[in-house]
């Protein structure tokens, strides 16, 4: 699995979607859809986003590989088949920012990693706190770009506080990357330099919360 | 302290020949703070052409930095092509939905005409009035959006990069119609009385796109461009990765480089020297939250790295200080810069 997770990046890396699929389909005859989404396809976007994170491999390779896996992900594992993720409520948003491609991303990869969410696109901080309690949220991912978004995020959490909601804030973007200390400053809970990172840190989430 | 002997141009134009001047240029691109010192909204401040003058004059008073930043805001060129500019009370304006719903409007897009645009003639006009009240003594500075990173606001970041890998007749056909407004933007600016146009291009840093795309889209674009602006360029990446481009910046034509705070600044300069002049690399989002002590120590930090020699220009990593950034902060960059940015940088090697 070990060549194939290097083959699997390589064509992630230059968008070849055809060579991607291929390496795929020929382990669907042997292996679970579930296990070459756990050993092979994760592990590549996770080398992806080390790539990221040490400046080696640019945000479109990351974009565009995650895309490609969300699509194969769908066709292996449909939405809503019982093998996907036991997980909590989580949803994803941008706060009144028309910057999409980090929530996109994000999406893609938790997706690609069999991870179901809710995608509430570009949102205002009123309706963001509305949406989540009527949705029964349990983790909210906010990615952002400018930083005058990411410091709306106290707002939320000021929210969630007052409201007594239970709700774990996982933050990510450029400001976050610039100031390592930002995401306490805001109230968040966590905080992603990469994408993929935040599958650990769900599934952190995840073991605290079935431990309680 | 020492006290300057240059005007900013001279002493700007003396490290853009990677000589040393009297002491190291800072470039303060401060852009809403002129609205705080008028006691304006940043949407109000942004509205006239006069209140631009008259702050960007009052902070060039304040904090005697070498340089006048005629730039509003990046959804501004937006606007001329018909899409929404979003305003907040503390922050840049954000461009609103992109305007280009379906690629395939791209066929039929044509470039808006600069005159015909309210919004351009409002930085057409600040421009003027500063080169009236400056001369030749401080170099003001005009800025573009590449043709290349445009895109971001025209489409959105994401469909903007599936039309580079997946589209490349649209891809270019959306180049050439954005060239065309680059140029005639930029070439206006200077006419007005800009001395030196930044060209923002941050989607070819290699932070957004690796290198061998960069080469065959952002880097071709940029030398057809740059080639046809009739002034001094300085290529700014806005925070994103620069090093591993350099020697494909010098042959966009460009004659700086705006560093990322992201790379190494002795690493950067090394790779420039007597090529490209640096521009940087302050943490602007660090320096919402630094004390005036802290500035200093990042100002002498960054000066030891890229002094020496000439070729650099102290500023921020991003093009733009963040509204956040406090007053107390910015005057001790400034008096840091005094205090040891006079060349010779002689206390480097104690």
């Amino acid at each position: 699995m070990k060549h194939d997770i290097s083959l699997l990046v390589e064509s992630l890396l230059v968008a070849d979607r055809l060579a991607a699929e291929g390496i795929v389909n020929e382990l669907t005859q042997d292996v679970s859809p579930i296990s070459i989404i756990e050993t092979l396809i994760v592990p590549a976007l996770e080398h992806i986003g080390r790539g990221w994170e040490d400046g080696s491999v640019a945000l479109s390779q990351v974009y565009m590989g995650g895309r490609i896996c969300e699509k194969m992900v769908n066709i292996l594992l449909p939405p809503g088949a019982p093998d996907r993720k036991d997980q909590p409520r989580m949803a994803l948003c941008v706060l009144q920012d028309h910057h999409l491609l980090g929530k996109q991303i994000v999406y893609s990869l938790l997706r690609a990693a069999g991870f179901e969410l809710l995608d509430y696109g570009n949102i205002s901080v009123d309706e963001v706190v509305k949406r989540v309690k009527s949705d029964g949220i349990k983790v909210l991912l906010i990615s952002v770009l400018m930083l005058p978004s990411a410091l709306k995020i106290r707002k939320v959490t000021t929210a969630f506080d007052d409201m007594g909601l239970d709700v774990k804030i996982v933050v990510g973007g450029a400001p976050f990357k610039f100031d390592d200390q930002l995401f306490q400053v805001v109230g968040a809970d966590a905080m992603c330099t990469t994408a993929s990172s935040v599958v650990p840190v769900i599934e952190k989430i995840m073991e605290v919360s079935h431990g309680n | 302290m020492e006290t300057d002997h240059m005007t900013s141009l001279e002493r700007v134009l003396t490290t853009l020949g990677h000589n040393e001047p009297d002491r190291v240029p800072l470039f303060l691109f401060l852009t809403m703070h002129g609205a705080k010192e008028l006691g304006l909204s940043i949407k109000d401040y942004f509205s006239r052409g006069e209140h631009v003058v008259q702050g960007q004059l009052k902070l060039l008073e304040k904090y005697g930095h070498d340089c006048i930043y005629n730039f509003y805001h990046a959804p501004l060129e937006v606007e001329a092509w018909g899409g929404e500019v979003v305003y907040c009370e503390d922050g840049p304006p954000n461009s609103g939905t992109p305007f280009i719903k379906d690629i395939k409007e791209i066929d039929s897009l044509e470039p808006p005409l600069i005159d015909a645009c309210t919004c351009l003639e409002k930085v057409l006009t600040s421009a003027r009035l500063l080169k009236e009240h400056v001369q030749d003594q401080v170099p003001i500075i005009g800025v573009v959006m590449s043709p290349f990173s445009l895109p971001v606001m025209q489409l959105g970041f994401n469909k903007y990069i599936e039309l580079i890998y997946e589209s490349p007749l649209l891809f270019r056909r959306l180049m050439e119609v954005n060239t065309r407004f680059c140029v005639n933007w930029a070439n206006a600016q200077l006419d007005a009385g800009s001395t030196a146009i930044c060209y923002f291009d941050p989607v070819s840093s290699p932070t957004i796109i690796p290198r061998e795309l960069y080469l065959k889209t952002g880097f071709k674009v940029a030398k057809n461009t740059i080639a046809q602006i009739n002034g001094p360029t300085a290529t700014h990446l806005a925070s994103g990765r620069g090093l591993s481009i350099v020697d494909d910046l010098v042959k966009t034509g460009t004659d700086i480089m705006g560093s990322s705070s992201l790379e190494d600044l002795g690493r950067v300069k090394a790779a420039c020297r007597g090529k490209l002049t640096v521009l940087g690399d302050l943490n602007g989002i660090g320096m919402c939250g630094w004390t005036p002590e802290q500035a200093e120590e990042e100002v002498k930090k960054a000066i030891a790295a890229a002094g020496p020699g000439g070729g650099f220009l102290l500023s921020d990593n991003h093009g733009e200080i963040p509204f956040q950034v406090p007053d107390e902060v910015l005057l001790a960059i400034s008096r840091a810069v005094r205090q040891w940015g006079q060349y010779p940088l002689d206390w480097i090697s104690s």
